[in-house]
């Protein structure tokens, strides 16, 4: 279990404008700002929970991990994760949890994978049986086959993931912390990746906190998100009732059988694209089930599909920036997309 | 799960035998850049060159040409055995944000980071035996040590010059966690080096007022007294042990010291973040 209450963090960071004499002046005299990363944050996961984390970049998402994690120290709040407080760095608080940096990686460069399992399995004094057990699970749910004995400056960006997947999760830890695991990666390995994730959340009951930028790992894989921007907490709960409250809209979609006038189309709602005979409406929920009847009655409808509008969409409207609206509390933040 | 949490020393002890064969396996894995690097230690071989020529025509103090071979040649062998990159490895997981994953690992550091710089040895080995014969073979071979009480206060002084050598590099690569590269706090660190320890002048031919400060610094147990065991400058066992007590004294204070910055830059990491 992961519980957070009121986390804040604070950075000191250095600012100085461009140019040569801005640079002179730095030297002797430096000029900082306290920047508040994350800014009364509370939240509580349950074992076994996914949750996808999200925000725009420099919201917070990344200090909240390598806090919970036990990286940084909090400026202020209280942070207990599986019983422990990740600050303290216990080593038994480290056998029980791992953070994955999709844009860093612990493989050692120059060697086979095989290596790193090696150390780690020292490093966190995995018994031989029991790693053996976990490498041939892992073997099996990522398909590391030919992988381990390459050198990993040799793999590719899919393959290095994976292998850096197999290191994190060797000792068999509780606690996943995901920073964009699948970024940089191809859809196929993509879909490998969020595959594995849930299997493993699944076996071993494992607490899943992922951040992504791509919305598909989160859909895919987190019936819950918490959501921040600029360090503010500004929804956590369902992903579908967040898409209700943000989008009261449908998309639905026609294939028809032949050309039909705009003036039909207008009638059943806002035309989002009209391409010859395929047609997508955006379309409010009260009106949904008429709208389709109606159609399906009176148009030469060849296929249809009704679809929540994509979560980029809901994303993009909820850390609007420039409109003072940057939802603190998505309702009232939602309107027509 | 793990077995159970050993405490920290029984697990670091586990892992070491892993430790170290990982380590060995990431320097053959190098094995062309570690060599160029092991060549860039050869300034031995230069000062070799130069003082053997002041003393072509008649000893200098005390040293013949005889001496100097010795001498240069047991500064490299001891520079070989005991040099360590742990200041640029650091700045660079530290520049790379990498250093989070060592934290992360439930056993110190220090552990990982000294298995791995241990593990170069038997490689370093490689290019220090080439010269050691060369010395055994040499003139010089007479006035090396062959006392076997001797040779054992020898073998522990250059695990002490290693011990105190890895820390005081390992205590500048975490001022890297101070300032934005700490390799520049190494060039200062080199220039002391390079005149204290003996490393261009032996000791015995050092100005008065400069030994007398190399006296109260580290760095004459981190090169020239291993070098002067070897020699055979020391007569007797009681001063070579008397300078043994001090070298490990050394050892403690440094270590006590590595650990204090290494401390005091996690907290400021941990503050601050990479």
């Amino acid at each position: 279990m992961i519980q957070v209450e009121d986390l804040v963090k604070t950075f000191r960071v250095h600012r100085r404008p461009p140019g040569m004499r801005a640079a002179l002046r730095s030297v002797f005299r430096r000029k900082y700002e306290i920047v508040r990363a994350v800014d009364g944050v509370s939240f509580r996961i349950e074992r076994g929970e996914r949750v996808g984390f999200l925000g725009p970049n420099g919201a917070g998402k990344t200090t909240t991990l390598k806090v919970l994690s036990g990286l940084l120290h909090p400026t202020a709040g209280k942070v207990s994760v599986a019983g422990f407080e990740p600050r303290r760095r216990e080593a038994a608080f480290l056998k029980r949890i791992t953070l994955v940096m999709g844009q860093k990686n612990q493989l050692l460069w120059d060697l086979p994978a095989s290596e790193t399992y090696a150390l780690n399995r020292a490093l966190f004094d995995v018994p031989r049986a029991e790693f053996d057990e976990t490498m041939a699970e892992l073997d099996q749910l990522l398909d590391l086959t030919n992988l381990s004995t390459k050198p990993t400056r040799q793999l590719s960006l899919g393959e290095r993931m994976k292998c850096e997947l197999a290191a994190a999760l060797l000792h068999r830890p509780t606690t996943l912390f995901l920073d964009e695991p699948t970024i940089g990666l191809d859809v196929s390995m993509q879909v490998a990746i969020r595959e594995f994730i849930r299997s493993y959340n699944q076996r071993y009951e494992a607490t899943v906190l992922l951040t992504s930028h791509y919305m598909q790992d989160v859909t895919a894989l987190c019936p819950r998100v918490i959501v921040i921007d600029k360090g503010h907490l500004i929804y956590d709960g369902d992903l579908r009732a967040l898409v209700r409250k943000m989008a009261p809209n449908k998309l639905v979609s026609f294939t028809l059988a032949g050309p039909i006038t705009p003036d039909q189309l207008e009638r059943l709602g806002d035309v989002v694209s009209a391409d010859g005979v395929r047609v997508v409406l955006r379309v409010p929920q009260s009106r949904l089930r008429e709208v389709v009847s109606h159609s399906l009655a009176s148009l030469p409808v060849v296929d249809l599909s009704v679809e929540d509008p994509p979560v980029e969409d809901i994303m993009r409207q909820l850390f609007r920036p420039d409109d003072g609206t940057t939802a603190r509390d998505p309702e009232s933040a939602a309107g027509p997309a | 799960m793990p077995s159970e949490t050993l405490p920290a020393w029984r697990a670091a002890l586990r892992a070491t035998p892993t430790l170290l064969r990982v380590g060995v396996a990431e320097t053959v894995a190098y094995r062309v850049e570690f060599v160029i690097w092991m060549m860039t230690t050869t300034l031995p071989l230069i000062m070799l060159g130069l003082w053997t020529s002041v003393a072509a025509e008649a000893p200098f103090a005390q040293f013949g040409q005889r001496e100097f071979v010795a001498y240069y040649i047991a500064v490299l062998i001891v520079r070989n055995l005991t040099g360590s990159w742990v200041v640029w490895q650091i700045n660079e997981e530290i520049r790379r944000g990498l250093l989070s994953f060592r934290l992360l690992r439930p056993v110190h550091p220090f552990v990982t980071y000294a298995a791995s710089h241990l593990a170069s040895v038997p490689m370093r080995s490689v290019i220090a035996i080439p010269f050691a014969v060369i010395l055994l073979i040499s003139s010089a071979r007479e006035i090396l040590v062959t006392d076997p009480v001797m040779l054992l206060v020898l073998a522990a002084s250059l695990l002490g010059a290693w011990l105190i050598t890895f820390f005081i590099l390992l205590m500048i690569g975490a001022v890297g966690l101070f300032v934005d590269k700490s390799v520049a706090v190494f060039e200062v660190y080199m220039g002391f080096f390079a005149v204290l320890s003996g490393y261009l002048v032996p000791p015995a031919l050092m100005p008065g007022w400069v030994a007398s400060i190399a006296k109260w610094t580290p760095f004459p147990s981190m090169l020239g007294f291993p070098v002067q065991l070897a020699i055979g400058s020391y007569h007797r066992r009681l001063d070579a042990l008397g300078d043994l007590a001090i070298q490990w004294g050394w050892v403690v204070l440094v270590i006590v010291a590595a650990l204090a910055v290494w401390r005091a830059g996690i907290r400021r990491y941990e503050a601050f973040g990479s």
